[in-house]
């Protein structure tokens, strides 16, 4: 081609723009070629001999994309998705605490019943102990009493036994003169022969005196 | 040419939509297209809706696995939220969590063979840190208004040193937009290079008989654990950028430090 060119070029000076125009034309159907055949695509590559993140004839469409792609994002996470999840936690939260409330009051509940019965059973077993001690007072009362009386009826009947005891006693005491002056009268008689009671009585009396 | 570890970043249109402006010729002007680029993109939208709408879909009070990790996702960024830009900082949660998984899906479809990587592109990291830095610095004048710049006075800052702090803070202020696009593109794009060359030599070598077979174990293993560690970073830099987000606009709506 080039060869061509020069070839045309050399003839009519006249002419001489023309050749130049095929020229520029010819060299960047070259150019183009060349790119094609270096990447060896169909062309819709961007390919401008620029490092690819750095070229600028993309950067449009990327923004364009970019912005479109994460616009939607956005909003569909403002406005769908987080909202939901919220949600989703924050009914879970208030569920969990909505039990531990229930849980705690229920607590309270048991706490309370068990204070009532624990101040129920203090009562009847103070209701029961006093029950105890009135009848082991009334018991101890009554044994109490009955000893007495058995006790005064003892010591009654050992004082009327100690006085028959001693009337019986005295009585006793009394015979034993007489006895002693029929003895003393029956000794004398079998010995010396007969001698008054009354004098048998004086000597009695004059010996029991000594 | 299928080793060219650039290729991979070549925007391809799969239908163009037209030419806005230019003179009609071929090259001129702006084109319009639904590029490959643009198909992740919307991909990674899909993906996510799907994800979070599908999964939270019977609103149950004792999750599956799905609804679960739809959860966690939300626990996670609403506590990072809370931690770094406070209660307030909650209003903004949906732009965090919007941006936190859209670069994250974005950098894991490009973990796939074949996958266009989005996040590797500077046009695309730097327009969602301008995006960052636009929701920042208007959100900040709105609701502080004037006192905004008091971001750039650090308090209890003697004042013979202002005239020496303050244009340090702008600058910092103002290199935030580009380090934060930098950082994601340049781990996105080198990660991406490193295992195309890697990969690239098992094929080379490989095709060089028995001894290259041999040789291309150690390139092979490489490529394995290159492509652990650029999962890993892909996670990592979404995580980044989250974070960093949720900071500035702490800055927003706390100027005053």
């Amino acid at each position: 081609m080039m060869q061509a060119q020069a070839q045309e070029q050399e003839p009519v000076l006249d002419e001489l723009t023309e050749p130049v125009e095929s020229d520029v034309e010819s060299i960047d159907e070259s150019v183009d070629g060349e790119t094609h055949t270096e990447v060896g695509a169909d062309g819709s590559e961007h390919v401008t001999g620029v490092f690819p993140p750095f070229d600028a004839t993309t950067f449009p469409s990327q923004l364009l994309w970019l912005a479109i792609s994460f616009g939607a994002l956005y909003l569909i996470m403002s406005r769908v998705a987080l909202p939901r999840v919220a949600d989703i936690l924050e009914a879970r939260r208030d569920r969990v605490e909505g039990d531990l409330a229930e849980a705690d009051r229920l607590r309270q509940k048991t706490d309370n019943a068990i204070a009532s019965y624990e101040a129920e059973l203090a009562q009847a077993r103070g209701k029961a102990h006093a029950i105890a001690e009135e009848t082991r007072g009334q018991i101890k009362a009554d044994l109490d009493s009955q000893r007495s009386k058995v006790e005064a009826d003892l010591a009654k009947k050992v004082a009327s036994a100690e006085d028959r005891i001693s009337r019986t006693k005295a009585e006793a005491l009394g015979h034993v003169d007489e006895i002693a002056t029929d003895t003393v009268q029956a000794l004398v008689a079998q010995l010396t022969g007969q001698i008054s009671e009354s004098t048998a009585r004086d000597a009695v009396e004059k010996v029991t005196k000594e | 040419m299928a080793n060219d570890p650039i290729h991979q970043f070549v925007i391809e249109d799969i239908f163009t939509f037209g030419t806005i402006g230019g003179d009609g010729a071929a090259d001129t002007g702006v084109t319009i297209a639904f590029t490959n680029s643009a198909l992740f993109m919307v991909l990674t939208t899909g993906l996510i809706a799907a994800w979070l709408v599908l999964t939270t879909r019977g609103r149950g009070l004792v999750p599956n696995r799905w609804q679960l990790s739809s959860e966690l996702m939300y626990e996670f960024v609403a506590n990072m939220v809370r931690s770094n830009a406070g209660t307030e900082g909650m209003k903004f949660f949906p732009f965090v969590f919007s941006l936190f998984t859209f670069i994250l899906i974005g950098n894991w479809f490009g973990m796939i063979p074949y996958f266009f990587t989005f996040t590797s592109h500077i046009i695309v990291t730097f327009a969602l840190s301008m995006l960052v830095m636009a929701v920042v610095v208007i959100y900040g004048f709105v609701k502080n208004g004037p006192k905004f710049l008091k971001l750039f006075v650090p308090s209890g800052v003697p004042g013979y040193i202002v005239p020496i702090v303050t244009p340090i803070e702008v600058i910092s202020f103002l290199s935030r937009p580009v380090s934060l696009s930098v950082r994601l593109f340049g781990n996105m794009l080198a990660g991406h290079i490193t295992l195309k060359v890697f990969t690239g030599f098992v094929v080379s070598l490989g095709s060089l008989g028995a001894i290259g077979v041999a040789g291309a174990v150690l390139p092979l293993f490489m490529g394995v654990a290159i492509t652990a560690l650029e999962l890993m970073v892909s996670t990592v830099q979404a995580y980044v950028f989250a974070v960093l987000t949720s900071m500035y606009l702490n800055d927003a709506i706390h100027p005053s430090h």
